[in-house]
């Protein structure tokens, strides 16, 4: 009875003041779906730079014709180098096995494998990669390389990789995340002034309810509920495009682009929880806003 | 002065309400009103009646002195429970105070709405105070269809509605016709008879003088004349008048260091 009221008294008032209403619902539909594209990007990007970032290794790749016994002689040779901590041997064979699983139809094409033997290299102070990069890369100055083997084809730190990829994804979230600061705040501000504009359009009904004995909670629900349901409606709207976009763009793409793909991007359930908060937090903040400045109860 | 029993339903002691703008809206009152009790406050615009009744709904705090209804102490009830005990005072206004987009039904279920009454409860209480206020007919009218007198008659069903123990009425016939004025009076007469206590501020003299109830006299914030007591303000006799009025003068022609802030 008493929700029924207040629901009542919410949609009434809605109705009256639709233009306003409809710009606050808009403009959290807005945020809420620029943070469901803005979230996932920045956890894949993030996650998967910092997944490569986080294991310091060094590469060492050789020849894709290297022979078991040049595989034996170069991992003699590096043992030695300075700080070298452990080494892996990443075969051929098993490299082959894992690709073949990502992508079987384009192995079948090429018939071979070709992919080279490489030894990993765990250094023992991960600040030193780069060190280790310049004592083994065969293309680096004379004076500074320690080990020359002709079996070396490439060095790879991975560091220098995920930097560039970081620098370069910087920008784009700095931009997003600004953008989104701005819309949380424009939506906050606009379904305060819709909150505001409905305490104006029935001040009478509120001094009246003062006046009859209403409690503050009573007078207040309905303008909370007003505001509740703007913004529920704004994201409910929001993730709603963004199951679409999800379904007909992105899951179509899962299989061939790699960062869509990656495995600790933020799950769609929970990223429909996290929007769904966010919208409704946003609407709450904007009619407390206005409840706390212009309704005295 | 006044020994407020058992029955006092309204008792103010040395009440003073000084507004934050300096002006004073009741000054030291003291008056006591018995359940069942009609009362007149009467006086001129700005006497300090609309004040009392502000108070009385605590809307408003005395600056000093205390405020008793039905033996609570008004100062006592916290922010919290102020709700509560407004659902024990009915209230009429001047300006009838209705809401223009609902019916007169639901002008009236609203206020018993708003304090939690169920449908059924509303749906049960809502025929007696349609018939005891003559608005059977009307039912399903909007404020703005209906005349002057018939909005007040809202307004009265509507502070009624939940049987309060007591209805005030700041100038309920301020904006009507004398005849229906009359009208209005009766059916608060008719409340009263019921059991309601009612305070009915007014300016209209004539009106009082034909209701023949208690009346009590306001003028600049103080009582003057209070009928149940046999006060007539003793500030107020001619030589205290002529008194004041010498000062008021005096005031007047004196040179003034604040601009005129005072007439």
């Amino acid at each position: 009875m008493k929700l029924g009221f207040f629901l009542k008294e919410a949609v009434r008032s809605m109705r009256r003041n639709p233009a306003p209403s409809f710009a606050a619902l808009s403009c959290v539909l807005v945020t809420t779906l620029v943070l469901g594209v803005f979230i996932p990007v920045v956890q894949a990007t993030n996650g998967a730079a910092n997944s490569i970032r986080g294991r310091v290794v060094v590469d060492v790749d050789l020849n894709t014709t290297a022979t078991a016994a040049e595989v034996a002689r170069v991992r003699h040779k590096i043992e030695h180098a300075p700080y070298v901590g452990h080494i892996e041997v990443l075969s051929k064979q098993a490299g082959y096995e894992q690709e073949r699983k990502i992508d079987p139809q384009a192995f079948q094409l090429i018939g071979y494998n070709p992919l080279p033997e490489i030894l990993r290299i765990t250094p023992t102070d991960p600040a030193r990669a780069d060190a280790i990069q310049a004592e083994l890369n065969q293309s680096s100055p004379a004076a500074k390389r320690l080990v020359t083997d002709s079996a070396i084809a490439d060095v790879q730190d991975r560091q220098a990789q995920t930097d560039k990829i970081l620098s370069a994804t910087r920008i784009v979230k700095i931009t997003m995340a600004l953008l989104a600061a701005l819309l949380v705040f424009s939506s906050i501000l606009l379904v305060s002034n819709t909150i505001r504009l409905s305490l104006f359009s029935r001040r009478r009904e509120v001094e009246v309810m003062k006046l009859v004995g209403a409690t503050d909670w009573f007078i207040r629900w309905p303008f909370v509920i007003e505001g509740l349901f703007l913004g529920a409606l704004g994201g409910v709207c929001a993730i709603g495009l963004l199951a679409v976009a999800k379904i007909t763009l992105i899951d179509p793409l899962a299989g061939t682009v790699k960062l869509i793909s990656q495995p600790d991007m933020i799950d769609f359930r929970l990223l429909i929880l996290v929007l769904m908060a966010c919208a409704i937090a946003v609407s709450a903040a904007g009619s407390g806003l206005s409840l706390r400045r212009f309704l005295r109860v | 002065m006044s020994t407020p029993g058992a029955n006092t339903v309204v008792d103010f002691r040395a009440v003073t309400k000084r507004y934050d703008s300096g002006d004073v809206g009741l000054e030291r009152a003291t008056f006591a009103i018995d359940r069942q009790e009609f009362v007149f406050l009467v006086g001129a615009t700005g006497s300090g009646k609309s004040t009392i009744m502000r108070l009385l709904i605590k809307e408003l705090d005395p600056s000093e002195g205390i405020i008793r209804v039905a033996g609570r102490h008004l100062g006592e009830i916290d922010h919290k429970h102020v709700p509560y005990y407004r659902r024990n005072i009915g209230v009429v206004f001047q300006d009838f105070k209705l809401l223009p987009t609902r019916t007169v039904y639901d002008n009236i279920a609203y206020a018993l709405q708003v304090t939690g009454a169920s449908r059924k409860q509303i749906r049960s209480s809502l025929p007696d105070i349609l018939r005891l206020t003559g608005l059977s007919t009307k039912l399903h009218n909007y404020p703005h269809q209906l005349s002057g007198g018939e909005q007040q008659r809202v307004a009265v069903a509507r502070a009624f509605a939940s049987h309060p123990p007591l209805l005030l009425a700041d100038e309920p016939t301020g904006n009507l016709d004398p005849d229906t004025s009359i009208g209005i009076m009766q059916l608060l007469y008719r409340i009263n008879r019921a059991g309601t206590t009612v305070i009915v501020a007014t300016h209209d003299n004539e009106l009082v003088d034909k209701m023949r109830r208690r009346v009590i006299e306001l003028r600049r914030g103080r009582i003057i004349r209070d009928e149940a007591t046999g006060l007539y303000a003793q500030d107020e006799t001619t030589g205290d008048l002529a008194e004041r009025l010498k000062r008021e003068t005096a005031a007047e022609e004196a040179p003034r260091p604040r601009g005129g802030a005072r007439r």
